[in-house]
């Protein structure tokens, strides 16, 4: 489903190369676990699968479902599928955030060639996956993202994920700030989704989040690159000794 | 001494073209405009202020920022018989009020309102609307007051409570209107009135000044919508009076125009007074819009705030002067004014003077000013959810302005002011 080939990338202003040569390939309804120290790249990696401006791949390739993705702006992406939830989910105040999800959904609905929603299928579609969240529908007539709690937020990147039904979710740091009350609710929407067809990246710099989301494979980041991989255990070992031990070992081999 | 022999000399300037033009214009039309002696008198004052002056340049500091003798380049034919289309009103159940190319239509009769046309005021020999003398400064008076044909008088009886809207539709389908709009809210009376400027991109010169006096206890809600299209001229000005205890909410759209100077002359004159001033100018092409407010507060305990949102795209230029003046006696004075801009294009202008002027020694005076790009981290995230980037642009222009249109009370309103950004935002977002 994607296919990272040899990824080089850089931030665009200045130049400074983050992504090193990075491979990765993660299959239909894999659940695959991006791990790595602070500074690794692995919020340049979601943002770069996302389309940012802001970064520029200089070489190599990213292939989704076997096409390169490289020219497509952030909401071609979305549009064929592509879901990142954000590690810190943009405030935009004077957008009411069931404008904002009605508009997405329907946007892509567009690009795709399929009918519009209508309100009360939009309505009633948003009711039933708020509630698996406990999303209050009052939280949902307030501005997009503005005065919710770090906690809100994420509840309501993985609402966006439930309504958007994307085929590739990409999921950055989103254990970050969460209780594990919180943490609970966010993996129970995340497993719900998964499915065969259905790819999951999962981005993180614990292992806590892992054990509510069951990973498939495990890579750990460093340095730009994918230094090593396997299953759970590898995230296990992260734990329990450190990245030092684990990216010593990498690096020896 | 050379200096003082120069100053001496009245020195004849010459006049462009746009003034020469309107000074024939006036020669054509003598005898024609409607009036008594008095008003003749104030119309041949007028003229000859603008013959021994001419138009403003920007060495006149109300108009640094808009040199209304370069730009104002040529006027259109004084006669010109062209008809506009009256359009629906902003609320549907709103009554009609049309002047089409600067003739009156049949006035709506409404309960507690007294309504006359200017043009018989202005001949009237007892109670005649009085022109007064124009400052060799003030462009707006000096064209308004030559050529004034029109317009509407409105007295709103004591503590009337009007639950329709009145809409009062300035329609111009090309040359020259000029009119003018006098509205007197008695103690207690409360009303919303549209007054909107409506053109089809035709070549326009139109003149306006609307005067407000909002008595005792009065509350009221005034709209003042410019959309005439790229070609049109307007100067305009709204005076306001606040008596004690008054309230208005004055919003002020302007959608372009090729050249526009809106001037809000507002006095808080009663204790209590309270001005809500508000404005959205949504400005494309070779657009220059210029809305210019100078409010006096003169007594103890007034208050008003003042926020004005400017979209610029294209080349267009947008300007906002706004001087608010406390009075030595007007303690507790509350006045809070922002100017916020959006710039969509690289060629894009604005330049925005906020000034206080403050004799009093006990208020709160606050003003600030933000010129800002679309927010690139907000348009990624809301792209990253498949809403394309014009859509993503459209709803961040928006969220914009719509705060201030949202605050409006009647939702019919702010869905047709809506709609009405939403098209600006197809067309150029």
């Amino acid at each position: 489903m994607l296919e990272i080939k040899d990824l080089h990338a850089s931030i665009a202003e200045e130049g400074t190369e983050i992504i090193k040569g990075l491979n990765l390939t993660v299959s239909p309804g894999e659940v695959a676990a991006i791990m790595g120290p602070n500074g690794s790249g692995k919020s340049t990696l979601s943002y770069i699968l996302a389309g940012r401006e802001d970064y520029e791949v200089t070489s190599g390739d990213i292939l989704y479902n076997g096409e390169s993705i490289l020219e497509m702006d952030p909401a071609e992406r979305a549009a064929a599928g592509i879901f990142l939830a954000f590690q810190y989910p943009m405030e935009i105040p004077g957008v009411a955030t069931m404008q904002f999800l009605k508009v997405a959904m329907n946007e892509q609905r567009k690009a795709r060639g399929e009918e519009e929603l209508t309100t009360p299928d939009f309505l009633r579609l948003v009711k039933e996956s708020a509630a698996t969240l406990n999303i209050d529908m009052a939280m949902l007539k307030r501005p997009l993202n503005v005065g919710f709690s770090g906690g809100e937020k994420k509840r309501a990147e993985i609402l966006q994920m439930k309504l958007l039904q994307p085929k590739l979710c990409v999921l950055d740091e989103t254990d970050s700030g969460l209780d594990i009350d919180a943490l609970k609710i966010v993996a129970d929407g995340v497993n719900a989704l998964r499915s065969p067809d259905r790819a999951t990246i999962v981005i993180t710099h614990y292992q806590r989040l892992l054990d509510y989301i069951v990973p498939d494979s495990v890579h750990v980041l460093s340095k730009g690159k994918i230094v090593t991989s396997g299953d759970k255990d590898i995230a296990k070992e992260l734990e329990a000794n450190g990245y030092a031990d684990v990216l010593a070992a990498a690096a020896a081999a | 001494m050379m200096a003082v022999s120069t100053m001496g000399t009245a020195k004849k300037i010459e006049l462009t073209d746009a003034e020469n033009a309107l000074v024939e214009s006036f020669v054509d039309r003598l005898g024609r405009l409607p009036g008594n002696a008095d008003t003749v008198q104030a119309r041949d004052n007028a003229i000859s202020t603008l013959k021994k002056n001419g138009l403003p340049t920007r060495k006149i500091e109300a108009f640094h920022y808009t040199h209304l003798r370069g730009l104002l380049k040529s006027v259109p034919d004084r006669d010109h018989s062209g008809h506009g289309e009256a359009v629906s009103p902003l609320v549907s159940n709103a009554e009609l009020i049309t002047l089409n190319n600067g003739r009156l239509g049949d006035l709506p009769e409404i309960e507690g309102v007294q309504m006359t046309p200017v043009s018989s005021s202005l001949q009237a020999d007892v109670g005649a609307l009085s022109l007064g003398p124009v400052e060799p400064q003030d462009a707006v008076g000096m064209v308004n007051t030559a050529f004034l044909s029109d317009g509407v008088t409105m007295s709103f009886s004591e503590n009337l409570e009007l639950e329709t809207p009145i809409e009062i539709q300035s329609i111009h389908g090309g040359g020259q209107t000029h009119t003018r709009n006098v509205a007197v809210f008695d103690r207690g009376a409360k009303a919303t009135v549209f007054d909107r400027y409506i053109g089809d991109d035709s070549d326009v010169l139109t003149s306006n000044i609307t005067q407000l006096t909002v008595k005792a206890g009065a509350d009221v809600t005034w709209i003042r919508v410019q959309d005439q299209g790229s070609e049109a001229r307007h100067l305009g000005r709204v005076e306001i009076t606040l008596d004690e205890g008054a309230k208005l909410t004055l919003f002020v759209m302007n959608f372009s125009g090729k050249l526009v100077r809106e001037e809000i002359h507002a006095k808080a004159m009663g204790e209590g007074a309270d001005l809500t001033f508000r404005s959205i100018n949504m400005l494309n092409g070779e657009s220059h819009c210029d809305v210019t407010l100078e409010l006096d507060h003169l007594v103890e305990n007034t208050t008003s705030t003042e926020t004005v949102r400017n979209v610029i795209t294209d080349r267009a230029q947008g300007v906002f002067q706004g001087q608010i003046r406390v009075a030595q006696i007007a303690q507790k004075t509350d006045a809070q004014m922002a100017c916020n801009t959006l710039v969509l294009s690289d060629d894009a202008r604005i330049a925005v003077k906020p000034e206080l002027e403050i004799f009093a020694d006990d208020v709160i005076c606050a003003h600030g000013a933000t010129v800002t790009e679309i927010d690139s981290h907000h348009l990624f995230y809301l792209m990253a959810r498949g809403i394309t980037e014009k859509s993503g642009r459209g709803l961040l222009v928006k969220a914009f302005v719509a705060e201030i249109v949202e605050e409006l009370e009647n939702e019919e309103l702010i869905d047709a002011l809506e709609a009405r950004i939403d098209q600006w935002l197809e067309t150029h977002g």
